[in-house]
């Protein structure tokens, strides 16, 4: 399933006028009547600032508009477009065809996640796993009952958690983990992380439950430290050293 | 339709060593290192229970190691043994949060900071001591 059109035959409709043009490969695939995974290619033009999820919006307009695409805010906020490109896992609106540096740009769903079609991939086990590790603040009293009104912390308090923040549940870190790879029932770096993120959360009274839930075989002992959910994450949040703080906690190391 | 439908990446997608850079080099020397030394662990045990055989079964076994295969086989254990201790010994502190840096509010490019040069430096070591040692193991072995 290959075809080359070329947009210069659409001509006067697309905001690209460089004359530079990348070949985008396409993954297709529909589980309901697709037994194989295949891909369709396109000649699109690109401009420097051009971002992949912009050629992939290219191919909708001017050729098929039948590619499923998950995407909202296109500026790495609301993590819907995450997806393999060039062989891993990015936000397509976050990233650049001409960082790519290649004549060639393939985008593919994300691995570990069931594909909807296409592009498009099932969040329902990463929802269900964020919510698992209870990502709340837990505490008897409220700050509409006590007297402070709110619960006050330092600069330094803050410090502690808010990289961890900072995640926009895209899921790259889940798709590039070598543990999720194989491991249906693994929890995950990306709650993982955030069960991090409660736990060193001042505010917070919830540790000693959170850690009850991620002490599991496969739990938190599954990660092995591989850090790659680290190097894809598109926000700077670092999973792999909040799983390593965290472990921290249940072995002793820190209090 | 399974596998196809849960998109999982497979053994073949954990081992891939190219795409996440030398930590995920580590990993899969680590996890190679570690299966073979369970392997060499249940053949030296196979190997010593010959001695029940008495000497000759014992000697007609050990003739075994000392052959240039037998020798190649042992020069890759000392590189797995060797590999498997410094980089486990690195594994280990970066599980107690040891050496994985601080939290910290990330700055573009958002470098991370467990990825830091203590870890690839501990990786490199591990590395280049476990060749090191092979090639003296294989120096001692068919140097006579």
């Amino acid at each position: 399933m290959a075809q080359t059109p070329t947009l210069a035959e659409e001509s006067g409709s697309t905001p690209f006028s460089s004359s530079q043009s990348i070949t985008l490969r396409i993954a297709r695939y529909n589980p309901q009547h697709d037994s194989v995974k295949s891909f369709m290619e396109f000649q699109i033009p690109y401009e420097k600032w051009t971002t992949v999820l912009e050629a992939i919006l290219e191919v909708k307009k001017h050729f098929d508009h039948s590619v499923a695409v998950r995407y909202s805010c296109r500026q790495a906020t609301c993590g819907s477009c995450g997806m393999i490109i060039n062989g891993k896992p990015r936000l397509a609106c976050f990233t650049k065809i001409s960082e790519l540096n290649s004549n060639v740009i393939t985008v593919e769903p994300m691995n570990n996640f069931p594909i909807i079609r296409d592009l498009a991939v099932k969040f329902d086990r990463l929802f269900d796993t964020h919510h698992k590790i209870k990502p709340y603040l837990i505490r008897n009293d409220t700050e509409i009952t006590t007297n402070t009104k709110e619960f006050l912390q330092s600069p330094e308090e803050l410090e502690q958690y808010i990289q961890f923040s900072n995640c926009i549940k895209c899921g790259l870190c889940n798709s590039a983990c070598p543990t999720m790879a194989t491991d249906s029932s693994f929890v995950g770096p990306q709650a993982l992380a955030q069960a991090y993120r409660y736990v060193a959360d001042s505010r917070d009274k919830g540790k000693d439950n959170r850690l009850k839930i991620i002490d599991d075989s496969h739990g938190i002992w599954r990660c092995h430290f591989a850090g790659s959910c680290s190097q894809v994450c598109p926000k700077g949040v670092d999973p792999a050293m909040g799983i390593q703080l965290l472990r921290g906690y249940m072995l002793g190391f820190r209090s | 339709m399974a596998n196809q439908d849960e998109n999982k990446e497979g053994i073949g997608g954990m081992i891939n060593p190219r795409r996440y850079g030398i930590e995920r080099v580590a990993y899969l020397l680590m996890r190679l290192s570690g299966l073979g030394l369970l392997a060499y662990f249940i053949g030296h045990i196979y190997e010593t229970s010959s001695i029940l055989k008495g000497q000759i079964g014992w000697n007609e076994f050990l003739a075994i190691t000392q052959t240039n295969a037998g020798h190649a086989i042992l020069a890759i254990v000392i590189a797995m043994c060797v590999f498997h201790t410094v980089n486990g010994i690195r594994v280990m502190l970066g599980h107690g949060g040891v050496g994985v840096g601080k939290p910290a509010r990330p700055d573009y490019p958002y470098i991370p900071a467990s990825q830091n040069i203590r870890h690839k430096m501990g990786i490199y070591s591990a590395i280049i001591l476990a060749a090191i040692a092979m090639m003296y193991g294989l120096a001692v072995m068919f140097g006579e």
